[in-house]
């Protein structure tokens, strides 16, 4: 009798254990063995996600579409989730790869603090999720790209930090903003422009939901306030107090004031 | 050249179970309490760091007496086996009854394969979802599972703390009077008072979502117990 519930000594890393007792389990999904040709079945993509700090913490937020090609896959995608209770990733590229690189991201956090019986510094965190990108690097090669931004609340610093990472598994902290996707660069921009240090909650919280409206007019790939279904942009913050879910009726009414505002400016 | 003598299997299992259970009366007691809203783990234990109380998964919490280096090896695994089959399956997949027959089949084959047996006694809780029943198992040396009901017991004064919660448990407690009544029992058995300080105490607290278990930090186990105190006669 095989009794697999063995004592080989493993760290406190679910990512590792992953490797060594299920790497069929492991993020990589429907594996394109060959290179991708044209008129090959495309992957749903995620489009814009984004983060920026304020006084209290920082706000992270996305977009809900996927798109596959000139199609829109899903209308109701979740970009942003909470990593634990002090922090959250949001992530953009191949859908499938990011849902599951956020659970098992999930599960790491989870893991660490109940196998060490304290939970990984932001430091740690935020260096964690490196590694995992970097060993999703081969896939990434042949263009199932999935890219992370992440924020949390330092409480030994007292203070949000955002981390942006690149496909070789980069990590570097962003002092202020930072948002990536296919819209990315239109709501980089919205930010530049209204961005300041030290901002309030709620005016974080609108930059945020103007600069996804912005990327969603300017980008086909994103998705914007959808009233008729009344789907929203997904908001959330991490601040002392922990994560936070900004509740949807708010980032609707924040989308209704936009327009109404730009509708008022047209008509001068 | 000297024969190797022959040991009878009753002789040698005899002398490992006392060896075994030697070993884990040395060690200090283990209370799992069902009350109204979950199930109270309280320990005696005087050091801060080293817990022998721990989470397992969203509803599922560990408990070992006896050697602190063995039941932290078994405390591991099932943390490992758990996110392992919560992250291939569903969360709601993970289950008390899985776990406690995992463990009983590793401690069993330690106890029979190996020289040495394994000094612990270890529980494996789980607290119903919704209005859902809470499940106790306790594991021993050799493997034995036993499902408990309303509460469970481990370490040195297992069978006295049992005796004493025969005769004084009843149903729907509230937090603290399942916690004034476990820290009586360890007193009764040891006969003098606990202190806050040298208590570990953890619930899984059924009104909580996701992840129920919570430790009780000595600051606010302090108030609790003052309390109880207040509301006794």
């Amino acid at each position: 009798m095989n009794v697999s519930f063995d004592f080989s000594e493993t760290g406190s890393s679910f990512f590792d254990l992953l490797r060594e007792r299920g790497p069929s389990l492991l993020p990589q999904f429907a594996v394109e063995t060959t290179e991708r040709r044209e008129g090959m079945p495309q992957v749903p993509m995620g489009t814009t996600v984004l983060a920026l700090r304020y006084r209290g913490g920082a706000v992270i937020a996305g977009d809900r579409q996927a798109t596959e090609g000139y199609q829109v896959a899903s209308r109701r995608v979740e970009k942003v989730y909470a990593a634990d209770e002090h922090s959250a990733i949001a992530i953009a590229g191949a859908a499938g790869p990011c849902i599951e690189m956020a659970r098992l991201f999930q599960t790491e956090l989870a893991h660490y603090e109940k196998i060490e019986g304290m939970g990984l510094s932001l430091e740690g965190k935020s260096n964690k999720l490196a590694q995992m990108i970097r060993a999703n690097l081969p896939l990434a090669m042949q263009g199932l790209i999935v890219i992370p931004i992440f924020v949390g609340y330092d409480v030994r610093r007292d203070e949000g930090r955002i981390y942006k990472y690149d496909l070789a598994g980069g990590r570097y902290e962003e002092a202020d903003y930072h948002a990536i996707g296919s819209g990315g660069k239109d709501a980089r921009a919205t930010m530049k422009k209204l961005y300041r240090a030290g901002m309030a909650e709620a005016e974080a919280i609108s930059l945020a939901v103007e600069a996804l409206y912005d990327a969603a007019e300017e980008d086909t790939g994103t998705g914007g306030p959808d009233f008729v279904r009344r789907i929203f942009p997904s908001v959330k913050l991490v601040t002392r107090e922990g994560f936070q879910d900004i509740p949807e009726e708010r980032v609707a009414s924040l989308c209704e004031e936009i327009m109404t505002a730009r509708k008022s400016a047209r008509e001068g | 050249m000297p024969l190797p003598y022959y040991v009878s299997p009753e002789q040698m299992m005899q002398d490992k179970a006392e060896y075994a259970r030697k070993g884990i009366a040395k060690g200090k007691s283990i209370v799992a309490l069902e009350y109204q809203g979950g199930v109270l783990i309280l320990a005696e234990n005087p050091s801060a760091t080293l817990n022998k109380i721990s989470e397992i998964y969203d509803r599922i919490a560990f408990a070992g007496a006896g050697k602190y280096g063995e039941f932290e090896r078994l405390r591991k695994e099932g943390i490992r086996y758990a996110d392992l089959k919560g992250y291939a399956y569903g969360r709601e997949d993970v289950t008390a009854k899985s776990l406690a027959n995992a463990y009983s089949q590793v401690i069993g084959n330690i106890f029979s394969m190996e020289i040495k047996p394994l000094e612990v006694e270890i529980l494996v809780l789980e607290v119903g979802e919704g209005s859902g029943p809470n499940e106790l198992y306790r594991i021993a040396f050799d493997g034995t599972i036993m499902d408990e009901k309303d509460y469970a017991t481990i370490g040195g004064q297992a069978e006295e703390l049992k005796l004493f919660l025969r005769d004084k448990y009843r149903d729907g407690l509230s937090v603290e009077e399942a916690l004034r009544l476990a820290t009586r029992s360890l007193e009764a058995a040891a006969s003098q008072k606990v202190r806050a300080a040298n208590l570990e105490v953890a619930v899984l607290d059924r009104g909580r979502a996701g992840r129920r278990f919570r430790r009780i930090p000595v600051a606010e186990l302090r108030q609790l117990m003052e309390k109880e105190g207040d509301a006794a006669p």
